[in-house]
């Protein structure tokens, strides 16, 4: 009995000490913005400021070339909501085409939609942009935003499975009461895949939000910058000085998603655990 | 014990077969033609539409334009002009540094993917023997993915690793010396290798939910046959594991060919190329240089090493990954 109990503690220790390894680079960041400028590299492992220096907020906010933080943030919502909306909206309809409704060809698409899963965003990433240069679509947010509301094959997928698993007899049952497919749809299936919608929703804003590649191909103009793009442009090793503002500004970045992620963890694990998505 | 479990296996096994025929008699043929449910075509195609549209407008065209630019000269101001195999015979016999970013990302991948699912799969062992305060480790440690895909963490870890950045503070106050990890073109992609395994947490979850799979009742058979933990992992938990280890690898591998942020932020391919990796040269080619057709030509040549990787992976998998159903 007590041999377990040791055992059980050294346990505990073990997967504390391995945690906090694992906590000490994000902690040191929020830390490092609390820190004066002239401090950060001094005693740099310190976890510790010697006073706590919130200004570093306040001076990181004004931004640079006479646009706020504010901007930035605002550019990164309007992205990352928009294309969320547009990317579960398009992603269940299309889920609910492939799970439920028999047609002509339905496997090849199904074929084209999960090989599409494996392609790598790289692989289409130049001839888009010709195309969107073209479309005289480039310095705008229509790139970015337009090819979600096309469903994204991830969501798609998540959302099959977990229509596969809602009892056909209510699809029945509703037709028997004179619904079409449309009206199944919407008063059966929509309302109870809600979870499924939820956490292909918190994935989408993360991706939206984190997303870096796309902003820094399609943006010039500094005033439509998301928060990400932003973040590269200040933290330009050749022009920081004021670093405690620099780590502001990272840890601020990063805040939406520690809060979407706080509030809706349940949602996350089980999304990952079941379907294997990377985050 | 045993009998039980045989006799559940068998109605399990017999139920579906008498749905199945129950369900074809129903919907079968007493009146001539039935209830069938048949095709619904317009519905069907209605309802994937959006998917329709965009995998033919933003996949499929872009993928076979893109081939064709592999064959052409265009730097996006005039016309693609037809060159034939000339970007391909460039690439392979012509741009050393070509070959660097090859290489480079090659001796990425190999490091920093097998490296990630070892780790995630030893820290979800670890995680599977704990009882207590699961939750909190596994936030703890999902922590860093979470966060890792931003560009701050990128610019976090440019400074964890600088020069008078915390890893150095560390060493020297340990009485380590102390190293320009970043400015050493040894050391840089080790940095970005140590950054990838750090966002070991969505391959963990995975590995973890495998392990909750596994039924619990393995473990006590093979206790009783005296089977001590390192033969039980190797017996049991291994080859139940392998069909999620399958999954991983072919994600990761692809995830870890396609770096890219990585290497723009953190050391900028620098110093002297030796974090070039792949995507980070095909990004320069096209929108430095605007040689799109060359740029055309690196992404249809890592398309197919990666085409290539997948199918081995998936045709070796036939000897190694067990599925449950076929072991009885």
């Amino acid at each position: 009995m007590k041999n377990n109990k040791t055992k059980k503690t050294i346990q505990h220790v073990l997967m504390a000490l391995f945690s906090m390894i694992m906590i000490y680079p994000l902690a040191w960041m929020v830390s490092s913005s609390l820190k004066e400028s002239s401090q950060v590299f001094v005693d740099a492992y310190s976890l510790i400021p010697e006073e706590l220096h919130f200004e570093n907020y306040i001076v990181g906010w004004q931004g640079f070339a006479g646009i706020t933080f504010g901007k930035f943030f605002i550019n990164s919502t309007i992205i990352s909501v928009v294309a969320t909306v547009g990317s579960i909206a398009s992603s269940t309809i299309i889920a609910y085409g492939f799970a439920r409704i028999k047609f002509a060809g339905k496997r090849i698409w199904f074929v084209c939609m999960m090989a599409t899963m494996m392609l790598p965003f790289e692989m289409v990433m130049i001839p888009q942009y010709i195309m969107f240069n073209k479309f005289g679509w480039i310095d705008t947010y229509l790139p970015l935003i337009l090819p979600t509301f096309f469903g994204i094959p991830f969501f798609i997928f998540l959302i099959m499975q977990f229509i596969r698993t809602i009892p056909r007899e209510l699809d029945e049952a509703a037709k028997i009461d004179g619904c079409n497919s449309f009206d199944i749809f919407i008063r059966v299936i929509v309302p109870l895949v809600v979870p499924a919608m939820m956490t292909s929703a918190i994935f989408s804003f993360y991706w939206r939000w984190d997303d870096f590649m796309g902003p820094l191909i399609y943006l010039s103009t500094p005033e439509k910058y998301p928060v990400s793009l932003a973040l590269k442009l200040f933290s330009d090793p050749n022009s920081v000085t004021n670093w405690g503002a620099m780590f502001a500004m990272s840890t601020l970045s990063i805040l939406p998603i520690f809060i979407i992620f706080f509030i809706f963890q349940r949602y996350i694990v089980e999304g990952i655990s079941s379907s294997g998505m990377k985050a | 014990m045993l009998p039980e479990k045989d006799d559940l296996n068998k109605v399990q096994q017999t139920q579906p077969p008498t749905r199945h025929t129950k369900q074809k008699k129903a919907g079968g043929s007493p009146s001539g033609k039935p209830l069938k449910t048949g095709n619904n075509n317009v519905a069907g195609y209605l309802f994937i539409s959006p998917f329709l549209i965009g995998f033919l407008g933003l996949t499929l065209f872009p993928i076979l334009y893109s081939l064709y630019l592999s064959f052409t000269d265009f730097d996006l101001m005039g016309t693609p002009h037809w060159i034939g195999l000339d970007n391909y015979v460039r690439m392979f016999t012509n741009d050393p540094m070509y070959w660097k970013a090859m290489k480079v990302t090659f001796f990425y991948a190999g490091i920093a993917v097998p490296f990630r699912l070892v780790f995630a799969l030893l820290v979800a062992l670890a995680l599977n023997k704990v009882v207590e305060m699961v939750g909190l480790y596994r936030t703890l440690l999902y922590l860093p993915s979470v966060v890792g895909g931003s560009i701050a963490v990128s610019i976090m870890w440019r400074q964890l690793f600088g020069n008078d950045g915390a890893v150095n503070s560390i060493l020297s106050m340990l009485g380590f010396p102390t190293h320009s990890w970043l400015g050493d073109p040894d050391t840089a992609i080790w940095t970005l290798i140590l950054l990838y395994g750090w966002q070991f947490g969505s391959s963990m979850l995975i590995f973890l939910a495998g392990l909750r799979n596994i039924p619990k009742t393995y473990y006590e058979a093979s206790s009783v046959d005296g089977a001590g933990p390192i033969r039980q992992f190797f017996i049991i938990t291994l080859p139940l594991l392998t069909p999620v280890i399958l999954f991983n690898t072919i994600m990761q591998v692809i995830q870890g060919f396609m770096a890219f942020t990585p290497s723009f932020v953190v050391t900028n391919g620098g110093p002297v190329n030796s974090t070039l990796l792949y995507v980070l040269y095909m990004y320069r080619r096209a929108f430095e240089y605007f040689d799109m057709g060359y740029a055309s030509a690196m992404a249809w040549v890592m398309l197919v090493i990666i085409a290539i990787f997948t199918a081995l992976i998936f045709k070796s998998s036939e000897h190694w990954v067990h599925y449950e159903s076929d072991s009885k």
